[in-house]
């Protein structure tokens, strides 16, 4: 059981506060991805649960256990590194083996282990070589495989994959989804990159700031942004926003059109709609097409509703022309609502 | 027509600055090894031929001086001081040098910058100026005209280059490869022998080497500092006007030819020691 509980941690760099009193669990064997943009204290906390990093204030425990006092080592984790950290001097084998060796684990044990995660992570036929002869996918596995090796109970891989070409790094998305769902360890995983934590996350935890603003699913933070942050975060391209005005209980204007929304008591909302809940028909929206991008699976129109812009996304068969007039309607459950003051959803 | 002339122009132009360039080039290595050429075929010869005139330019391979110089009295003895003296130097300049430089490139403190300027101004520092408050004080504590007291002077010296090249070393090693290893189980210390060490060994052989030649080539504290403990420069410089021409070259050669070599040997560390990318 490795369940990690962060309690209240905060971290200040002199007079930079990094992190906001973060509070975050995340369930045995689970796989957290801390999603954000740079700067965003993503590191920060990753380092903290590894004791690379002391909190300023908070705790941390993994397993029930507090371990904010330990040194990294006797913490039960082990991390992948962004520009993976493998040991230059030491070959392949030696590098997954070197956390065994540390244990003074038995020669033949050593050599077992070893040839396992090697396998999973198909780097056999190197394990005679040094990093300088790998190439740069290749030491990303010895630095999986070598995390894999110490069988943790927690394993901390920051943005492991972003020094990879595009198609390595889809290829290599799916297998480490897959190599960690079996060896069953609990897993948090810093990225910025929103379609890596969507793919491979079972949660995602949207940091901005120095604060977790959402931590929930895929499709849960996808569908309902808990802020306006996250709307505009994540999703390529992301969600829409027009101002509404009230127009009496429950109904809101926007755009000069009236539709249904919360029953709250605010001067005004934002209305909030995907670029792909939109369908051209007979009423709705009034939108003038800018800029017709035909991107194969669809088309992406970028349209002006009063003064804002807003994007939609119809089916590639669709023929609009830049000047045209488009009247959009959107899909009434996938609406939301954000109050313009706290940025939160309003439901 | 025009184009010919423009061409023929410039290329007269890179001509003429090639001359110049393989000019300075012949003009610079002339500076560095006429001398020592001389000094070889000086100490290759006999000491007849060493005096006599004119001279040959084609070394006689004659051990004779050598010969005298290794049969001088309390020569070797000065050799072999000055290399116990430059020894202790190396093993101190690196154990205090290393740590600091290491504190240097890992660690943030108050002072830092000023820390790193002091090191350098320990070098601007004139030895002649400390020279005798430093032998007053050797009197009193005893470490007048010991090997080891001369070996702290030294060794002050060598620091400077001990910390910049160990500073610069340390700092070309990724700090990940020191915390991939704790998380793997290690501590602190392991994490240094067992991932820093390795890879800086030869950085490090480079500087305790540097230091060796400091002590080896120093002559003015040595002159000061000893009386009978003599280490070679300052024995040398002590018989100077006594000794024989052709002693002087055998001297000179056994001074400049470890240094020489050893330089060579470590040169890529002191090229980044001062931030020089090398090949
Ligand atoms: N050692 C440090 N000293 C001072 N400030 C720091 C230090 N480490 C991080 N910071 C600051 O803390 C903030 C968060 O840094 P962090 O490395 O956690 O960001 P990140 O979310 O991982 O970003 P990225 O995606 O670029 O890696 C940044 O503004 C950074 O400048
Ligand atoms: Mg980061």
């Amino acid at each position: 059981m490795a369940e990690i509980q962060i309690k209240n941690v905060a971290k200040s760099f002199g007079a930079y506060q990094a992190l906001n009193n973060i509070n975050l669990t995340i369930a045995d064997q689970e796989f957290m991805v801390l999603l954000g943009a740079s700067g965003c204290g993503k590191s920060t906390l990753l380092r903290i649960i590894a004791g690379l990093e002391t909190a300023t204030s908070g705790e941390v425990w993994i397993g029930g256990k507090r371990i904010d006092h330990l040194s990294p080592k006797d913490r039960g984790i082990a991390m992948v590194f962004q520009n993976y950290a493998v040991f230059p001097h030491l070959t392949v084998f030696e590098n997954i083996g070197f956390g065994l060796r540390m244990q003074k684990r038995p020669n033949d044990e050593v050599k077992r282990r070893v040839e396992r995660v090697a396998g999973l992570m198909h780097i056999e036929m190197l394990l005679k070589r040094y990093s300088g002869e790998l190439s740069g996918g290749q030491r990303q596995r010895v630095a999986v495989a070598r995390a894999l090796a110490m069988e943790p109970d927690v394993i901390l891989m920051d943005e492991p994959l972003s020094n990879l070409d595009a198609l390595l790094r889809m290829e290599m998305r799916a297998e480490l989804k897959g190599v960690l769902a079996e060896s069953k360890t609990t897993a948090i995983y810093v990225t910025h990159d929103q379609v890596e934590a969507m793919s491979m996350a079972d949660r995602i935890s949207v940091m901005h700031q120095g604060n977790i603003v959402q931590a929930a699913s895929p499709i849960e933070v996808y569908r309902n942004p808990s802020a306006r942050f996250v709307a505009s975060f994540i999703g390529n391209p992301p969600m829409n926003f027009l101002p509404a005005t009230p127009a009496g209980a429950g109904k809101w204007q926007v755009a000069g059109q009236t539709l249904d929304g919360p029953k709250a008591d605010k001067p005004g909302l934002h209305f909030a709609i995907r670029p792909e809940d939109m369908q051209q028909a007979e009423s709705g929206l009034v939108a003038t097409a800018k800029i017709v991008e035909p991107l194969g699976a669809h088309l992406l129109v970028t349209c002006q509703i009063d003064e804002a812009l807003f994007r939609v996304i119809l089916d590639s068969d669709t023929v609009v022309k830049p000047g045209q007039t488009l009247t959009l309607a959107p899909q009434a459950d996938r609406v939301r609502w954000f109050d313009p003051d706290t940025t939160l959803a309003v439901a | 027509m025009t184009d010919a002339t423009v061409l023929d122009v410039s290329q007269d132009t890179r001509k003429s600055g090639r001359f110049l360039y393989v000019a300075s080039v012949v003009f610079l290595c002339a500076w560095v090894i006429v001398p020592i050429y001389l000094l070889l075929i000086n100490t290759l010869s006999s000491p007849e031929a060493v005096n006599s005139f004119p001279k040959s330019f084609i070394p006689e391979f004659d051990f004779g001086s050598l010969q005298f110089f290794a049969g001088f009295a309390g020569m070797l003895t000065a050799l072999k001081n000055s290399v116990i003296v430059a020894l202790m130097t190396m093993v101190m300049s690196i154990a205090i040098g290393a740590p600091a430089g290491y504190a240097l490139s890992r660690f943030d403190f108050r002072g830092k910058e000023l820390f790193r300027l002091l090191i350098l101004l320990a070098r601007a520092f004139p030895l002649p100026l400390l020279a005798l408050p430093l032998a007053v004080m050797f009197i009193q504590t005893g470490l007048d005209d010991t090997a080891f007291g001369l070996a702290l002077v030294h060794t002050t010296l060598a620091i400077p280059f001990a910390v910049l090249i160990t500073f610069s070393l340390f700092s070309g090693i990724p700090i990940e490869l020191e915390e991939a290893a704790w998380t793997l189980g290690c501590t602190r210390l392991t994490a240094f022998t067992k991932v820093v060490l390795p890879l800086i060994l030869p950085g490090i052989t480079a500087s305790a080497i540097f230091a060796f030649v400091i002590s080896w080539n120093e002559v003015f504290a040595a002159a000061v500092l000893t009386i009978e403990n003599r280490t070679l420069t300052a024995f040398l410089l002590q018989n100077l006007d006594t000794s024989p021409l052709h002693l002087k070259f055998a001297g000179g050669f056994i001074l400049v030819v470890p240094a020489l070599i050893f330089i060579f040997a470590v040169r890529k560390y002191l090229f980044a020691m001062w931030g020089i990318a090398n090949r």
